[in-house]
């Protein structure tokens, strides 16, 4: 909790990301249904519920990767360029933004890990600050390694991501998504493709991104994570949010009915 | 409980969203308009140039004469018939050898080894050969042997464009088997089905899938290839605008026959597009980039 307080004194402590009444449906099917979140810089949102209750998909609306059907979402300006001050929210749902440039401002992480086949490590780690952001191969490369070596995985720089562990290939997309340094990075079930041994060492990364400031909005299945390095814990149920507030709250003292069912459904499958 | 959740209520767009539609149709619409403006311009200058070309009235004449088309159709659309028939039989033709010689070469094992070098050496000679080579050889080759009585000049020419294509084709079909991936067939195996099962009602059929573009572009190009059996005096519709030709001295009837060809492959090039994208859609559900 003194997390929060430090955030009011801190002056860039404005929302990176508001989420206003989304909508979303595939066909007739409604997945989202007037979603309401706003992330504040250095905060890290996780997102609870059960599969088909909209987690991933909200991650896909933010990055534009889905079209959302109402709604808005806001996303800070990085700079002051385009007609707007840093820090100023901009409605990145508007047709008129182009969506390359919003995503460029969004790092992402997929369940299973995506990485380039064709390209070795450092390559994939590199490809959006040498191709996107336009910086040289050599500056790339060098801050490239550097990331690679906070995770221990420089000597992995030229090897192809199917010589790496699960676990090694989710850190360098990890990696690889904050590279450029995005305003925010979306974890989509980064755990949920790994041996259970290896979800470890991913996580203490994302713990480390926390630590260093990062702005995160993860969904997960993993509730003891989620308690340990969640400023706020957000339960969806049928794309809709059922509860948020602290993970304290959310785990020891829920208090709507669906989420006290979730989680003792989680904890213990069996029912028994 | 649910009644009380937000979105319950019947989706109601707001104002916002019916002005982000708004936008995107005027942004539609719009680039249609300009589409449109620029294909009827690119068309107008090609025209221009054309007609204005000095020679334009003869090459009218000789090639766009719709007296000369209209009095050779008659020839020309029975001549694309015998097309069509000889198209029928080689497609049927070249999917059953096709598909025996990717079989054959995807066959493991030292005992199959023959086999396997066979069909190697066959897809490596005939996708070697000129299809013109390959219809001399056989329709003037073969028939010399007099094995068989007097056959028609589209019977060796059915031959000899099943012996070509089936080479192209089982080698598209093999990159389909293998490009599936390794472990279908472990789960096919594991159900106790025999490798000849496993390959037809397993594999084979993600492999197809995975190459109909190129196979119907095979089949397209089948499609213009029947019309080199003209070479050995089976009167199709090539053969028969040449025939038009000479009679009329003017080229006209080649133009018509161009123009019928095409309109023969049209609906298989369509269906081609339309098959990829639908294949497209149920992979990548949603998504718009």
């Amino acid at each position: 909790m003194t997390a929060s307080v430090e955030r009011v004194a801190d002056p860039v402590a404005r929302p990176v990301l508001e989420v206003r009444g989304v909508h979303k449906r595939f066909g007739e099917h409604p997945v989202l249904r007037g979603i309401d979140l706003t992330v504040d810089r250095h905060e890290v949102v996780v997102l609870i519920g059960a599969s088909g209750s909209g987690k991933s998909t909200l991650l896909k609306t933010i990055n534009l990767l889905e079209q959302i059907d109402d709604g808005r979402i806001l996303l800070a300006r990085a700079s002051a360029d385009d007609g707007g001050t840093a820090g100023e929210l901009e409605d990145i749902t508007d047709p008129r933004v182009d969506p390359d440039r919003v995503r460029a401002r969004i790092g992402v992480v997929f369940q299973h890990y995506n990485l380039f086949p064709h390209m070795n490590v450092i390559d994939n780690v590199t490809l959006a600050a040498r191709k996107v952001v336009g910086v040289s191969r050599g500056e790339a490369e060098r801050a490239g390694l550097a990331l690679l070596t906070r995770i221990g995985l420089a000597d992995k720089a030229k090897e192809f991501p199917d010589r790496l562990s699960g676990g090694q290939q989710q850190r360098v997309a990890i990696v690889r998504a904050i590279a450029t340094d995005p305003e925010l990075l979306l974890l989509d079930e980064i755990t949920s493709a790994l041996d259970p041994q290896l979800v470890g060492e991913v996580l203490d990364l994302v713990r480390e991104l926390k630590a260093a400031g990062s702005t995160i909005v993860m969904a997960t299945h993993e509730m003891s994570f989620a308690r340990r390095v969640a400023d706020r814990v957000v339960y969806l149920k049928d794309g809709v949010i059922v509860e948020s507030g602290s993970p304290e709250q959310i785990f020891d003292n829920p208090q709507r009915e669906e989420t006290r069912e979730f989680l003792a459904r989680v904890r213990d499958p069996f029912g028994e | 409980m649910t009644s009380s959740l937000p979105g319950s209520a019947p989706f109601e767009p707001s104002a916002i969203e019916l002005e982000r539609r708004a936008f995107r149709r005027a942004r539609k619409q719009r680039s249609i308009l300009f589409s449109v403006l620029s294909t009827l311009v690119f068309a107008a200058v090609i025209a221009v140039v054309l007609v204005n070309s000095p020679g334009w009235s003869r090459v009218s004449e000789t090639f766009f004469d719709v007296e000369v088309a209209v009095k050779s159709f008659p020839r020309v659309i029975e001549g694309l018939w015998l097309n069509v028939q000889v198209l029928f039989v080689s497609a049927i033709g070249v999917a059953i050898l096709g598909t025996l010689l990717a079989v054959a070469r995807t066959l493991k094992g030292p005992v199959f080894t023959p086999i396997r070098l066979l069909a190697a050496g066959y897809t490596d000679i005939f996708r070697g050969i000129p299809v013109l080579l390959v219809l001399y050889l056989v329709g003037f080759g073969i028939p010399g042997l007099e094995l068989t009585g007097r056959m028609p000049a589209q019977f060796w020419g059915t031959i000899a464009l099943i012996l070509s294509y089936s080479a192209y084709v089982a080698e598209v079909l093999r990159a389909g088997i293998d490009a599936v991936h390794p472990s279908q067939r472990l789960a096919a195996r594991s159900l106790g089905l025999s490798h000849g099962k496993t390959l037809r009602l397993v594999v084979m059929p993600q492999a197809v899938r995975k190459v109909t573009p190129a196979l119907m572009n095979d089949f397209v190009s089948m499609q213009k290839d029947v019309g080199l059996i003209s070479v050995l005096g089976a009167v199709d519709a090539v053969r028969a605008a040449q025939i038009e030709v000479a009679s009329s001295y003017n080229f006209t009837p080649y133009v018509l026959a161009g123009v019928l060809f095409v309109l023969l492959s049209w609906p298989f090039i369509r269906l081609t597009d339309w098959l990829t994208a639908r294949a497209q859609k149920r992979e990548q559900v949603g998504g718009v980039v």
